[in-house]
């Protein structure tokens, strides 16, 4: 295969190489190596295994990082669990008419920005927000309860920001399941949660796979809705990886702690696709 | 069940009311919001205090509003101006790359492909930090072998620019790449027969095909740079961008005059939703 190139080869691909290259590779080899350097009591930088020993001593840190992926599996699951219904019926009870401005509906908070819709919730969970005041008016109690600052609100937040990023790849997935499968499937007397667990989701699941996917980065990587809607107590990992690099500057160790939290979603999604059978190819489309 | 088949009255209503509840989760907070940057009042959340456009317009020491606060109007401008340079950036060269692994062979293109789209699987955190990381010993290895200090190698605009194209050029590969599937390739072979450069077969024939997705990757590029914080944050200079200046202002200083630029996002976006709907559904 070592057929002459002609320029547009070259034209295409220098400046794909240099993407790659300078903003993909060179920056997390980088960060492995940065994450060995130390700088030692005489003030020198040397080679060591110290920023990991330190995530393993320090019990907050390894508390975190655990307490972050569960989390995010966690409400990676409910986002699924949440949304099945919805992209189910927009793709296939509710009719065409409806579905289309239903759907773009769906990508209004996506446009919006996380930032925004972020700030929406807080103003809604805090003390004085939208929702205790309605219930207050209802009458069903006297005082406000606490529900900015919690763990509940960081929930809320994170699962707002990526559970549309879920709907999207499950309706394309649904849209190519036929109609008729269903119907012969509820002919032959399957009851509605036979249909659901045997045709629905096992077909979808291209779309589940690569949606979960999606949902779970955006969660493990994500500080905004942690920092803005989470309490004192809501630790999530990119805090600290943030106060490394923004608050004490010690990027050294912040770049172990990168370093483990790619290494984390990277073992996470591995797993996954194994368990699916899906390829990363097919996540983005 | 689905369309086609009946099903009980109580399974039909309580669906419905659970879409229904899961569309007032979705538009909530963005209704709260819009209608709060309306309240005359200091404070972001509730009492109602009556209408006013004191958000928008007033110009006082106590209420600045939105077109009065000009950090805030600098702020918005960055982030038009990163957003452009960035979905340009990045629908050149992801389109690019779109052309280069659906139509050419070449060695190591697996290994390639594999890189283009790990942005999809790499927390925004960590190209924020690595970039930064890598940009900074770059800067350093400069300045110690040829003694030149180059600006745009820290926290800058440009670097915020390089680091946001480091991942929309994956979005702009796939939107244009899942396009480029569907093209007939026979057309491009007809325009070589023809005696047309390769460059001039994609330029002439490929390119005009791929439009549509190459606009609307545009678009999401675009988007995808003006609400990104978590990686910006790490490669801000001294000029932050909207994401960025609301995210301080919210942690140290919320005024309503962030829901007087929430809404006007909302709006926008809502707006333009809409349009594009209405003109594709014309076709």
């Amino acid at each position: 295969m070592m057929k002459k190139r002609n320029i547009t080869f070259y034209l295409f691909i220098i400046p794909v190489l240099m993407w790659l290259i300078f903003l993909i590779v060179l920056p997390h080899i980088d960060l492995f190596l940065s994450s060995f350097r130390f700088e030692n009591d005489d003030g020198n930088t040397v080679f060591s295994f110290e920023n990991y020993l330190s995530f393993f001593q320090d019990s907050i840190y390894w508390l975190t990082f655990l307490r972050t992926a569960f989390y995010s599996i966690a409400i990676t699951v409910l986002a699924f669990v949440l949304t099945f219904p919805i992209a189910f019926f927009l793709t296939k009870v509710v009719s065409k008419k409806y579905s289309s401005f239903m759907t773009l509906l769906l990508l209004i908070p996506i446009w919006v920005g996380e930032l925004v819709t972020i700030y929406g919730w807080m103003i809604l969970l805090s003390d004085h927000g939208v929702i205790n005041n309605f219930l207050i008016y209802l009458g069903l109690m006297d005082t406000p309860i606490k529900m900015l600052y919690t763990d509940f609100s960081m929930i809320i937040g994170l699962l707002y920001m990526s559970m549309l990023f879920m709907i999207v790849p499950v309706m394309s997935a649904l849209d190519s399941l036929d109609d008729s499968l269903i119907e012969a499937a509820s002919d032959l007397g399957a009851s509605k949660w036979t249909i659901v667990t045997k045709i629905v989701i096992p077909h979808a699941m291209p779309g589940i796979a690569s949606g979960g996917i999606m949902v779970f980065m955006l969660i493990i990587g994500d500080y905004v809705a942690p920092n803005i809607l989470g309490g004192k107590s809501s630790l999530w990992f990119t805090e600290q990886i943030y106060n490394f690099f923004l608050t004490t500057i010690d990027w050294s160790q912040g770049a172990a702690f990168g370093f483990l939290l790619l290494l984390l979603s990277s073992a996470i999604i591995w797993i996954v696709l194994k368990i699916t059978g899906q390829k990363l190819e097919r996540v983005g489309s | 069940m689905i369309r086609s088949l009946p099903s009980s009255p109580l399974y039909k209503i309580g669906y419905r009311i659970y879409i229904a509840i899961f569309y007032l989760f979705l538009t909530m907070p963005l209704v709260t919001i819009s209608v709060l940057a309306f309240n005359d009042s200091n404070f972001i959340a509730l009492p109602w205090e009556g209408f006013s456009l004191d958000w928008f317009f007033s110009n006082t020491s106590e209420r600045l509003g939105l077109f009065s606060d000009e950090d805030l109007l600098i702020s918005i401008w960055t982030s038009f101006e990163t957003g452009f340079l960035v979905a340009s950036l990045s629908t050149i060269v992801g389109t690019f790359a779109a052309l280069l692994f659906e139509e050419e062979k070449f060695r190591f293109k697996g290994l390639l492909y594999f890189l283009a789209l790990a942005p999809l699987v790499i927390p925004g955190v960590i190209l924020g930090i690595s970039i930064l990381l890598s940009s900074t010993s770059a800067s350093i290895y400069i300045e110690d072998h040829y003694n030149i200090y180059i600006e745009s190698l820290g926290p800058s605009f440009w670097l915020v620019v390089f680091g946001q194209f480091s991942f929309c050029a994956t979005y702009v590969m796939l939107l244009v790449g899942a396009r480029l599937k569907k093209f007939d390739r026979t057309l491009e072979e007809a325009a070589l027969s023809l005696r047309a450069t390769r460059l001039q077969s994609i330029w002439y024939v490929t390119i005009p095909f791929l439009r549509p997705a190459i606009i609307g990757a545009f678009v999401v590029a675009f988007l995808i740079s003006f609400s990104n914080f978590n990686t910006t944050i790490f490669l801000i200079g001294s000029d932050p961008t909207l994401p960025v200046d609301l995210y301080s202002r919210i942690k140290f200083s919320s005024t309503p005059v962030l829901n007087a630029v929430s809404f006007m996002i909302v709006t926008v976006i809502t707006f333009s939703a809409f349009i594009n709907i209405y003109t594709s559904r014309k076709k």
